[in-house]
């Protein structure tokens, strides 16, 4: 992949590697450059995406009409369909996505950094990444039918299920290793890896989320990595865990899936918001709003979002006390999150609103995720859970944080920082297009969720009553409309990746480190000697006056 | 939304309309402000920004504030919850069980019935057990939900408002059919109850008896093998079972059947996995002869 665009003295990480060849197939595969790394992951994150959007697809096609409604599919394909989906998303993309694509690329430079702390342990991550996706994708050819558990593995249903569910399991834990040590090296290299001058308080939005994501994932997906070896042992050695036959407890299972899968939300929200953040600043023009709020409540949604796992259990039949303490601290996560919507829409104010098509991503971000966090608060309220758990209106609730909040995050930075990491202009009339049609696709496909939910429509249903058929009707031509915005942001990206103009260092005036190299950056980030001594968003022109 | 029909429908009801309307409030406010600043200060309007960093005093209204709309919030979810949970003095008791895919439901004098009959302004308490795997009782229009855990003895409790049918849902996925493992609760007057209560239910045959066990998710009838094998000509044929891991050949008789359908793990069909949920108490007698003479009849 040879970069055409730029003077000859100025030579990028694509023309010089870290192995002997700098270009060809090896010089990627072998590569410790984290920007290479995070390129490599970006690729085969978006074939993963691609495979669960279009499993998505099927679903709201198979959902259309009341009863069966495509030919080849019956319940059981109906409920690999939702499970491969489910999987796909949250551990092969959504999970990892930000804090292995941009996390890799951006965080060293945003430091002012040569590379991460361990680039080899970086590789390795990376490929331990390939080997769980890689199994992943095994468990659905295996003999007995592709997994049809859920995503979340509920035993003792799963016992059921013949060798593909252990092949799932195995693939989700190898992933949890792949995280672990992603997160290892992010507090490494935060804490050690800082440019002269740079504290913690002047560390980018975006690193400060990462940094508080990579300690939920050093602390938490451990917690996984033992459930499913639990899981193992009652399988193969009969060792009565979770199998009620066995004398184990099925509730057990749930309190450790979701002691990691809870925090698990954290680490895939946490990101985007730095991502969001990062961006607002640069397309306001001005300084971010609260910026130590901003930092600081990641910590404390870090931290308190440890603690209320229980919140996913409210029907299990958990003791009524249990159940009002998590209720509670559940809602102590709101006041940060709330706390970050203020702060971001107060940057607004007396702002330059730029309206590119990150900026874009940004605000549908913010109006997204606002909405997924406020019906978080009847999911957390007791009585109010009791009648929506296992509705439509939970679906609606996680796709408008998940899709609607993070996925919107990642198309953002990618708009965003594709011209630093690719060296070329994306196409901005397409950009603005395409993402108009994902933001009504995406409200049409959603929002028909919660009426669902309210009316009692459960989840994971393969056939429906025909009181609820409009509603579905509506959310399936939102995923038409959603899919035809996606299919022309990719063809933006691809196009622009050799037609697109040519990026110069710093398109959006943006004032983190990343924009102080040349776009893409040479191998070890900067030809100069960084040193700092201004805030992440302080503007030169503040300083003058 | 449609309107609750149990005692604690109307509160839960006001708990949500709560949430909802502070959350539609903050909503509108924070995209009515999005759209004003997007006009207002956009670059062509704004050329120069301001920076202005921070204000510790809007910091502490918007932490203070949201922190006492939640807890007003958690507070009036709670009540609710509190009487959901504690258990009524004067109820009535029904055994509900959920097994793939349908609910039994047996009442104190040991009546068995496929669908949930209640005297209306009665205190229910439902004692919810599962042989097989997960499931879940959740009555959208009587507001509650409990899973149904294998092992565990969970309850939970309503008292009707209401005459009418109300649909009964499998909340909590359990496989194949989870989306057909639907019931129906019909609320009546006391003194229909007790008539009801009182009469033998009508036991089906044929086919359709199978359909209403909810054997035919499993079995077919036609030769084609499903979830379990098919139904089509298996009296008097010698059949290869697995017991205690040894194979061995055994004539398909009644004894056989009987207890293939009581005990379904003890004798494994080759070829097949411990799938099926033991019907041990969720059939009357007479049903399960029933069962019996028409899969006798089941010939090629
Ligand atoms: C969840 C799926 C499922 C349901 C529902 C189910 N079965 Fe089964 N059944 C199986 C499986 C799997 C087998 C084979 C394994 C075994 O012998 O337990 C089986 C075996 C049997 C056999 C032995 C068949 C033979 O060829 O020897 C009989 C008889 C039977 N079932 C009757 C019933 C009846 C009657 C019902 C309805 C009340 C029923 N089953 C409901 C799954 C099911
Ligand atoms: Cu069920």
């Amino acid at each position: 992949m040879a970069y055409a665009g730029v003077a000859p003295e100025r030579t990028t990480f694509y023309e010089q590697g870290t192995t002997d060849k700098p270009t060809g197939l090896k010089s990627w595969l072998l590569s410790t450059d984290h920007k290479r790394i995070g390129i490599m992951y970006l690729t085969a994150m978006m074939f993963f995406f691609a495979i669960a959007v279009s499993l998505g697809l099927l679903i709201r096609l198979e959902l259309l009409t009341s009863g069966p409604t495509l030919p080849f599919v019956n319940q059981r394909i109906y409920n690999s369909f939702f499970t491969l989906h489910g999987v796909i998303m949250i551990f092969l993309f959504v999970v990892p996505g930000l804090p292995s694509v941009f996390g890799n690329f951006f965080l060293p430079l945003q430091l002012g950094a040569e590379d991460v702390s361990f680039p080899r342990l970086n590789l390795f991550s990376f490929y331990l990444y390939m080997t769980g996706a890689v199994l992943a994708l095994v468990s659905i050819v295996m003999p007995g039918g592709s997994p049809d558990t859920g995503w979340t593995f509920y035993v003792p249903y799963s016992y059921e299920t013949g060798p593909a569910a252990i092949m799932a399991g195995l693939a989700a834990f190898v992933l949890g290793f792949s995280s672990i040590l992603t997160g290892l090296n992010f507090v490494t290299t935060i804490h050690r890896m800082r440019a002269k001058g740079m504290g913690f308080f002047k560390m980018p939005l975006f690193t400060w989320s990462l940094y508080a994501t990579a300690w939920i994932q050093v602390l938490a997906t451990p917690v996984i990595g033992i459930t499913l070896m639990l899981v193992l042992a009652e399988r193969f050695l009969q060792v009565g865990v979770f199998n009620p036959a066995l004398g184990g407890d099925p509730v057990l299972y749930q309190h450790l899936f979701w002691m990691y899968s809870h925090p698990a939300v954290y680490v895939m929200v946490l990101p985007a918001m730095g991502v969001v953040s990062d961006m607002l600043a640069t397309f306001c023009h001005r300084t971010i709003f609260g910026y130590k709020a901003i930092a600081l409540s990641s910590m404390s949604i870090a931290v308190v979002g440890y603690l209320v796992w229980g919140h996913h259990m409210f029907t299990t039949g958990i003791s009524p006390t249990s159940a009002k303490i998590f209720s509670l601290l559940t809602f102590f996560v709101a006041v940060p999150t709330g706390m970050k919507i203020f702060n971001w829409v107060a940057t607004m104010y007396k702002a330059s609103i730029e309206l590119k098509t990150p900026m874009l991503y940004t605000l549908a971000f913010i109006f997204q995720f606002s909405i997924g966090g406020l019906t978080g608060l009847p999911l957390a309220a007791l009585s109010t859970d009791i009648q929506l758990h296992d509705t439509y209106f939970v679906l609606g609730h996680f796709h408008y944080v998940a899709f609607g909040g993070i996925v919107f995050a990642f198309f953002g930075g990618l708009y965003y920082w594709y011209p630093k990491m690719f060296g070329r202009m994306y196409d901005e009339r397409q950009g603005v297009i395409g993402f108009l049609l994902q933001f009504i696709g995406f409200n049409l496909l959603y929002f028909p969720m919660f009426m669902l939910g309210l009316k009692g429509m459960p989840r994971r249903y393969y056939d429906y009553l025909p009181e609820y058929e409009s509603l579905h009707a509506l959310s399936t031509y939102g995923s038409w409309i959603l899919a035809a915005g996606l299919l022309l942001m990719a063809w933006n990206f691809l196009r622009s990746l050799g037609k697109g103009e040519e990026a110069p260092d710093n398109p959006w005036e943006g004032t983190t480190l990343e924009w102080d190299t040349t776009s893409p950056p040479p191998l070890l980030n900067f030809d100069k000697e960084i040193v700092v001594t201004r805030g992440p968003y302080d503007y030169p022109e503040e300083e003058t006056r | 939304m449609f309107s609750g029909v149990s005692t604690f429908a109307p509160e839960i009801d006001s708990a949500m309309a709560f949430i909802l309307w502070w959350s539609a409030i903050l909503m509108i406010g924070i995209t009515a402000f999005m759209v004003y600043c997007m006009v207002r200060y956009s670059r062509k309007n704004n050329p120069k920004p301001t920076h202005i960093h921070g204000s510790v005093a809007l910091e502490t209204i918007w932490t203070v504030l949201p922190t006492i709309l939640v807890l007003i919030m958690f507070y009036k979810a709670f009540g609710t919850f509190e009487l959901m949970t504690t258990r009524p003095d004067d109820a009535m008791k029904v055994k509900v069980t959920g097994l793939k895919w349908r609910w039994v439901f047996e009442y104190e004098n040991g009546k068995k019935a496929d669908e949930l009959v209640v005297p209306v302004n009665q205190a229910v308490e439902l004692e919810l057990h599962s042989p097989d795997v997960l499931h879940s009782f959740y009555v959208p229009a009587f507001r509650i939900k409990k899973d149904v855990v294998p092992g565990k003895d969970n309850w939970t409790w309503f008292e009707a408002s209401e005459k009418g049918n109300y649909n009964v849902f499998c909340a909590e996925y359990c496989g194949n059919d989870h989306s057909y493992m639907l019931s129906t609760v019909r609320v009546v007057d006391s003194g229909e109850y007790s008539t009801w209560l009182n009469t033998k239910s009508e036991v089906l045959s044929g086919p359709d008896l199978l359909a209403a066990k909810g054997c035919i998710a499993c079995h077919s009838l036609d030769g084609s093998s499903l979830v379990g094998p098919t139904f089509q000509g298996i009296f008097g044929k010698m059949e290869t079972v697995v017991t205690d891991g040894e194979e061995r050949q055994q004539r398909v008789d009644e004894d056989y059947l009987r207890k293939s359908i009581l005990e379904p793990a003890v004798d494994l069909v080759k070829g097949y996995a411990n799938q099926m949920p033991s019907q041990a108490g969720l059939l009357t007698d007479e049903e399960l002869d029933a069962i019996i003479e028409t899969i006798k009849e089941l010939k090629e």
